[in-house]
């Protein structure tokens, strides 16, 4: 089907990881700066998006052999989870906890509930967006 | 306990009949029924003795205790003679049903139950002393004669009456709930007893009137009294016995015994003595005039009723006088209660007597029409001569107890001349003569009735059946009624010291505190020196000569135009309720959602714009502005550019990019005003919203369909005034509600906790998924539950049309 588009489907293979990179980025970024689960979602879906536009569904689907519905799923349970978790330690519904760690690589850290729950976000955002512009995209 | 129990024994035993009916169908079923009542009558009569001594018995089964609403059996001398009357002419009625009805034909387990369900109603209403538990009696006759009117429901007209009879029945019933709560909370009680002790101070409250008139509207519904009589008519259309049993001796007499029961608490109204006399006695005039221009045997029957109950009502209404006059002048008018109550068992003799030699005729003929009846006396004697003995009893010849009833009420209205509101120098003169005028059509109908039927020419050719004789079983609960119509004339007093007096000192408790007060005695023959005497006279003259020129002036019947008629009304305003009404909401619900937008903006604006006038609500302040930047203003005009551009743009590809850019513009705007969050998000949610639609941009039609080739989409001057005024409304809210602000803003604690509480920097993250994580939680739900629903509406598409294509394959 699509003919004469080597120089797009070259660009995308590097643009692709640019995009992922950035969206990975601004979602651990988010909750200092600007960016989070719901923008990298979107970032992380529309570089999928460039993928569909350079090459076609199942190509892509051969690719990330992902089901998108599935990913939503997990997301939202992972959300529920963590604002549940809580319930377990005899505090509020939505109690959020955070301490600093020392991990290998990346020295100290904080670590978050909250980016449990944003992660999340992103899955279920990513699963949504490309749910809905693969049924459409796959319609006649 | 007993008499809470015997109250509720009918309906409990119409619980075994279908399983009597169906078992044992080799008996009739009515034989098990009957024995429900006689047992009752013969419990009832057991508390005689002690009602005319004048003790009175109570009995209490707690119904919902945390409101004080309980089921309170209250005997006294009138709930003791209806509740014989019921059970006694149950028992009869139940007899010649037997009869009556075939036990292969019929479905006699529904026609049992409903009857017995009827009985115990009955039987609640008279004895409740509680308002609550009275109106859910009260209900319970209505649902049990509406079940008996459309006994046979394959009738149309069965089905017509008993509806008809519902809702009549059932507004009165509303309204009565409506003045019983009223009641209740002026006296801060639901006991009629209770009520009757503090009626004077009840008189002085301004609800007091509404009360009255409210309970009065259930009354004469039930007792079908004018103008609401036109569902007793219709309600022929059930079986004889329960004609004979509801609509003469029992049900309608419900109102009868709610207006006498609630004498003692609102008789000190006058408003009250005028009501009931007056509706009484036109009703009474109405009902006789018109039974004689009926044709089928159970609709004179039936106007007769309506004269009758009519008669006594207007009876009760006189014997409420006795509250306002003082002296002598009391024992005059509580004597027009003793002979509403007398006249009240006379009628329940002849009316039901008369009903079942109805049923008879029809039984045995096939029809009810007496035009084609007559000349039945040869062939069937027996019932002639019971309906001879009840016709002429209800004319008010002497040897019948009708004799010494209507003696009795001519003397009653001829006394009230001694009270000011209705003198006899003024229009309270028409009251005697309506009351005579009545009695002679009562008179000629009766005549009419019994003569028609079973005199004259015998046209067997006319009859569906041939004529004969009735079962001896079905003549005897007729034939013991006639007895009773003659054996009372004989030894009225016998009746009248039994059964009357004690209900006179119910419903007059402030006069006589025992029946042995009650000083009356029914005398057959008043001496020469009575009015009664000469007006009973000239009401057989003018009757039997307007009898013999019957044919002669019953064309004035056809003067009257139909459509004044009740009826023609009553059709008129179930035609409005069902067409009327249907097309009134048609007239707005146009099932164009254009309509419903404006019907919805236009609401808002009016509700809101309203508020803001009358809460003086609209404030311009300047303080605490900021300063307005270069590129506010560059911005600004892009976007009202890019708005412009939608609003009068003539292709839909133009619409889209004029929204995309409006979309971006946002962005710019989130991005001066420091909200980089906001603006990444807006700028790729724009790009992807743009994307679809102008994914959908291509199957869509074009702007204007109906012209082609011009995509305009036209100018509504309505739409302009509403998309106007919602937008300047919003922009007046806005600006108010900024120029007074009343709170300060809460965000200082976020600023303050956001790096020391919540470990984060990014306030506006950081409240999203840390401090408010509940809204972001089930906005990601809405986000999923979108994503299900285009699954759902794309698959569920092609599913259909892969079906289609197998259909054209085939």
């Amino acid at each position: 089907m699509k003919t004469n588009d080597l120089i797009i489907q070259t660009t995308t293979k590097v643009v692709f990881f640019i995009i992922f990179l950035f969206s990975i980025h601004i979602f651990f970024a988010g909750h200092y700066t600007p960016g989070g689960g719901f923008v990298g979602g979107l970032l992380m879906s529309s570089a999928i998006v460039l993928l569909l536009l350079a090459f076609d569904l199942k190509t892509v689907q051969e690719m990330l052999p992902i089901n998108y519905t599935i990913l939503t799923a997990i997301g939202l349970l992972i959300s529920l989870a963590t604002a549940a978790g809580s319930i377990f330690f005899n505090v509020p519904f939505f109690t959020h906890v955070y301490d600093y760690f020392y991990i290998p690589l990346l020295g100290e850290t904080s670590i978050h509930t909250a980016m449990f729950f944003d992660t999340g976000v992103y899955l279920v955002v990513v699963g949504v967006t490309m749910t809905i512009i693969q049924m459409i995209g796959g319609d006649e | 306990m007993s008499l809470i129990f015997a109250i509720f024994t009918p309906i409990l035993i119409a619980l075994l009949i279908p399983f009597l009916f169906k078992r044992v169908p080799k008996i009739h079923t009515g034989w098990f029924v009957l024995i429900v009542p006689v047992a009752l009558v013969s419990f009832y009569a057991t508390y005689l003795p002690s009602i005319m001594s004048g003790s009175t018995y109570i009995d209490e089964l707690p119904w919902i205790p945390s409101l004080g609403i309980s089921f309170i059996s209250y005997i006294d001398g009138l709930s003791l003679l209806f509740s014989l009357l019921i059970t006694g002419i149950g028992s009869l009625v139940v007899l010649y049903s037997i009869f009556y009805l075939d036990k292969k034909k019929e479905k006699l387990g529904n026609f049992y139950v409903y009857l017995l369900i009827f009985m115990t109603a009955m039987l609640g209403v008279v004895q409740s002393d509680h308002l609550i538990s009275l109106y859910f009696f009260w209900e319970l006759t209505s649902i049990s004669s509406f079940l008996l009117i459309g006994y046979w429901y394959t009738r149309d007209g069965s089905r017509f009456g008993a509806l008809k009879s519902m809702m009549i029945t059932v507004f009165g019933g509303l309204m009565m709930l409506g003045g019983f709560l009223i009641l209740g909370i002026l006296g801060d009680t639901f006991s009629i007893r209770e009520l009757i002790a503090q009626t004077t101070t009840l008189a002085t409250h301004d609800l007091f009137v509404w009360a009255l008139v409210l309970v009065l509207l259930g009354a004469f519904t039930k007792s079908a009294q004018f103008p609401f009589y036109i569902w007793l008519p219709d309600a022929m259309e059930a079986p004889t016995p329960v004609s004979a049993y509801l609509h003469s001796a029992t049900m309608v007499k419900a109102g009868l015994y709610l207006v006498a029961r609630f004498t003692p608490i609102f008789a000190v109204s006058e408003v009250w003595v005028w009501l009931v006399t007056g509706v009484g006695i036109v009703t009474l005039l109405w009902g006789s005039f018109f039974a004689v221009k009926q044709t089928d045997l159970k609709a004179i029957l039936a106007f007769s009723t309506v004269s009758q109950l009519g008669l006594i009502m207007s009876l009760l209404g006189i014997g409420s006088i006795a509250y306002h006059v003082s002296g002598d002048l009391v024992t005059t008018y509580t004597f027009a209660t003793f002979a509403a109550i007398f006249h009240l068992i006379n009628h329940a003799t002849f009316k039901g007597s008369l009903f079942m030699i109805a049923g008879i005729v029809d039984h045995e003929t096939g029809t009810r029409d007496i035009r084609k009846l007559g000349g039945l006396m040869s062939l069937m004697p027996v019932s002639f001569t019971i309906a001879l003995i009840g016709s002429l009893s209800m004319a008010g010849v002497p040897l019948f107890n009708g004799f010494l009833s209507k003696e009795m009420f001519l003397d009653a209205t001829l006394s009230l001349q001694h009270f000011n509101l209705y003198a006899m120098d003024t229009w309270g003169i028409l009251i005697p003569i309506i009351a005579w005028v009545a009695s002679v059509f009562t008179f000629v109908y009766s005549l009419y009735f019994v003569f028609h039927t079973f005199r004259g020419k015998y046209k067997p050719e006319q009859l569906p059946k041939k004529a004969h004789e009735a079962p001896l079983g079905m003549l005897v609960s007729p034939g013991i009624l006639a007895t009773l119509v003659i054996v009372i004339f004989f030894v009225p007093n016998f009746l009248g010291n039994t059964f009357v007096k004690p209900a006179v000192v119910a419903i007059q408790p402030l006069t006589y505190a025992v029946p042995a007060d009650v000083g009356f005695t029914i005398k057959a023959w008043h001496g020469f020196d009575s009015i009664a005497l000469y007006m009973t006279l000239g009401i057989f003259l003018v009757g039997f000569v307007l009898y013999k020129l019957l044919p002669k002036w019953t064309a004035i019947y056809q003067a009257i135009p139909s459509k004044l008629s009740l009826n023609k009304m009553y059709d008129g305003l179930m035609n409005f309720a069902d067409h009327g009404t249907n097309r009134i909401s048609s007239l707005y619900m146009t099932g164009s959602i254009r309509s419903y937008l404006l019907y919805m903006f236009a609401a808002i604006i009016m509700l809101l714009a309203s508020t803001l006038w009358i809460k003086d609500a609209f404030v311009i302040s300047f303080d605490n502005l900021a300063p307005i930047r270069f590129f506010e203003i560059l911005i600004s005009i892009i976007l009202v550019v890019g708005t412009l551009t939608i609003l009068f743009t003539k292709s839909r590809l133009t619409a889209i990019i004029a929204l995309g850019a409006v979309g971006y513009t946002v962005a710019l705007f989130f991005i001066i005003f420091k909200a980089p969050d906001l603006a990444l998000t807006q700028l790729v949610i724009e790009t992807v919203s743009v994307a679809l639609f102008l994914g959908a941009f291509y199957y869509l039609p074009k702007l204007n369909k109906h012209e082609k080739g011009k995509e305009d989409r036209g100018f509504r001057l309505g739409n302009f005034i509403i998309a106007l005024g919602v937008g300047v409304m919003v922009t007046l809210i806005a600006i108010s509600s900024h120029s007074q602000k009343l709170v300060p803003s809460i965000s200082q604690y976020y600023k303050d906790t956001v790096y020391s509480e919540a470990g984060g920097g990014n306030i506006v993250n950081v409240i999203l998924v840390d401090y408010r994580g509940f809204d972001t939680l089930f906005e990601i739900s809405v986000l999923t539950i979108a994503s299900l629903g285009i699954i759902g509406m794309i698959t569920v598409r092609l599913a259909k049309k892969k079906g289609d294509r197998k259909i054209e394959n085939k």
